[in-house]
């Protein structure tokens, strides 16, 4: 009897890491081909010294942001008088406010991105899973939506209250939800239409488990991937409307804002359109790069 | 096929509605006016200006008279333009922003098309990494990046194209407007293609043409193409719209005299009919293209129409 007790207790300990093994290693494939992808590392490293610079920048150069250098108008960039970036037409240092400009656009990437996820996985999950009537009138709405000239409507929201960033941050946000609740909506339809799913359900298991152990894991996916590919486009949006005088304000910058005045000043000063515009290119670069080894490591199958 | 159109039709009218609505009481909404920024006028006069606008009236009853206006194809007075109505600035700005509009889109599939063709036919050669490195530019690098640069480049430096105006749609004037609005559109045209093509190429009934022994350019033109272009034709309604708010910016750094700049100075002057003239334009054609794409989806596909 102890005899059989301690084989089956071995068993099930060797099944249970067998298990355990098998559970993590999707994952930790994920990762390894993630980590082996170059590309998308180079781009981690070089966004998190964007990031870090963003932070720490202001700290680095003995200037400050709003400091006007009258004796160094348009001065282009050089090692010499600690203008590295040169300053812009009112003679403020380019360096501190290329990397404060990177503050507020990455902040705002961020902070929208999370607004639509919110709203995007809520709405796409809750019309995938109950599918029938619901999903035709959450998506029915969507739709209409998608119909919608929405930047135009964002326009109209900060030209008539006022350009506050809060606005731009909810704007956006609730602008970019569309694509994400569509994709959510598909992966859950189809997450739902899968034999192992019927199972769980015939061997009685709840929705809120099958939700739990069969749709999000297969979800989780292709919203990171989203997710990645979201934030330059909501960063792209931000600059956008700052380009047009629309977004953040002075004293404050963002990219956009910079890149509107180099705009301007691009036969006297082609520096101050350049920095700013090569960072955010760059930026968005890392990001995209990232979306795709993502992509390529979450689903092997699609190289 | 009729059946499927005029589903979608019934869904359009609705969505026209909201939009027509949804920036009419936004702009109400807030507070201030068009004639805020005239100090200089006496209460009365301005008084009589609100009253010359139907601005005095409550907001629903506003709303009541413009869509009666509106249903009679009167878009009302500018307010900033003082001496046109809002129909005759559409006459000038709608010419210009469609024809800038089509010929990025045109522009755009065809090189979109291409590249994304061409690099997914040579997957991970030379040529593939190079088309792929374009398109990565396109996209990361935005227009108003670009069209600075451009007109640096080729106006100021090499005096070889006009750096703004117009000029009625003369060639040389329309060469970079057009590329700085077809680049982001080719970026992601091409990924697309690319992406799509090499699904298809995996597929079995690719494999069985290649087996009966068809040419290499019979089996991506005969058997390839047509399942390549369905997600191309979904993504031409995000493309359209992506052109359309493109060209607010490009119009503006261009100088060029279309929709775009009469929207952003009604938007910023409160010139309520004028924005709202302008916003019924851009809708009704993203309504009107994005059925198109619909249309030209469910004749490709026609599981689409049955759904």
């Amino acid at each position: 009897m102890g005899f059989l007790t301690q084989r089956r207790d071995r068993q099930l300990a060797a099944m249970q890491a067998a298990g355990r093994t098998v559970g993590r290693s999707l994952w930790q494939d994920a990762l390894r081909r993630f980590m082996a992808n170059k590309v998308a590392m180079g781009s981690v490293i070089v966004l998190l010294l964007i990031s870090f610079m963003a932070i720490f920048a202001p700290l680095l150069s003995p200037h400050s942001m709003e400091d006007f250098y009258w004796e160094y108008i348009l001065v282009p960039p050089t090692l010499e008088n600690g203008h590295w970036f040169g300053t812009d037409s009112n003679g403020r240092d380019m360096f501190v406010r290329t990397f404060y400009g990177a503050r507020v656009s990455l902040t705002i990437g961020v902070m929208t991105t999370a607004v639509a996820l919110l709203i995007g996985v809520t709405w796409g999950s809750v019309a995938g899973f109950f599918g029938g009537r619901i999903d035709n009138f959450m998506m029915r709405i969507v739709d209409v939506l998608y119909a919608l000239p929405l930047l135009f409507f964002i326009i109209i929201l900060v030209t008539v209250f006022g350009r506050n960033i809060y606005l731009v941050f909810i704007g956006i946000g609730a602008v970019e939800w569309l694509t994400m609740s569509r994709i959510v909506r598909g992966q859950t339809l189809s997450v739902k239409q899968k034999e192992y799913v019927e199972a769980a359900r015939a061997i009685g298991l709840s929705n809120l488990v099958i939700v739990r152990r069969h749709v999000v894991p297969n979800i989780v996916g292709p919203v990171i991937v989203f997710v990645t590919l979201l934030i330059p486009t909501t960063i792209l949006v931000e600059s956008y409307l700052s380009f047009l005088g629309l977004g953040v304000q002075e004293p404050m910058t963002s990219w956009g804002t910079l890149i509107s005045q180099g705009a301007a000043n691009i036969d006297t000063g082609p520096w101050l359109l350049l920095i700013p515009g090569t960072f955010l290119a760059i930026t968005l670069f890392c990001f995209n790069f990232i979306g795709d080894g993502l992509r390529d490591a979450l689903d092997p199958e699609g190289r | 096929m009729l059946s499927f159109i005029s589903r979608r039709l019934v869904v359009a009218l609705p969505t026209l509605l909201v939009v027509i609505a949804g920036s009419f009481f936004l702009m109400r909404a807030a507070p201030g006016g068009p004639f805020d920024a005239d100090a200089q006028l006496e209460p009365e006069v301005i008084e009589n200006l609100r009253a010359a606008y139907d601005l005095d009236k409550p907001v629903t009853e506003q709303f009541l008279l413009y869509m009666a206006r509106l249903l009679r194809g009167d878009f009302g007075p500018s307010i900033t333009y003082a001496d046109y109505t809002v129909s005759e600035l559409l006459a000038i700005g709608l010419p210009v922003s469609v024809k800038l509009g089509l010929t990025a889109i045109v522009v755009a599939l065809l090189f979109g098309c291409l590249m994304g063709i061409i690099s997914a036919l040579n997957r991970n050669r030379w040529i593939d990494y190079v088309t792929m490195s374009i398109a990565m530019t396109g996209f990361a690098v935005p227009a108003f990046v670009v069209a600075p640069v451009l007109t640096l480049v080729f106006g100021l430096y090499l005096k070889l194209l006009p750096i703004s105006g117009w000029n009625d749609g003369a060639l040389q004037n329309m060469v970079l407007p057009v590329i700085a609005l077809a680049l982001p559109q080719i970026a992601i045209l091409s990924r697309l293609t690319r992406g799509s093509m090499l699904e298809v190429m995996r597929q079995n009934y690719i494999r069985t043409a290649r087996a009966k022994g068809l040419p290499e350019y019979k089996v991506v033109a005969g058997h390839a193409l047509k399942a390549v272009s369905l997600p191309l034709v979904s993504y031409l309604g995000p493309a359209i719209a992506g052109i359309m708010t493109g060209s607010v910016i490009i119009e503006q750094i261009f100088g060029l005299p279309g929709m775009g700049r009469y929207f952003i100075q009604g938007a910023l002057n409160r010139d309520y009919p004028l924005v709202m003239g302008t916003v019924i334009v851009y809708a009704t054609a993203i309504i009107l293209l994005n059925l198109l794409a619909d249309v030209i989806y469910g004749y490709l596909d026609p599981r689409v129409r049955r759904e």
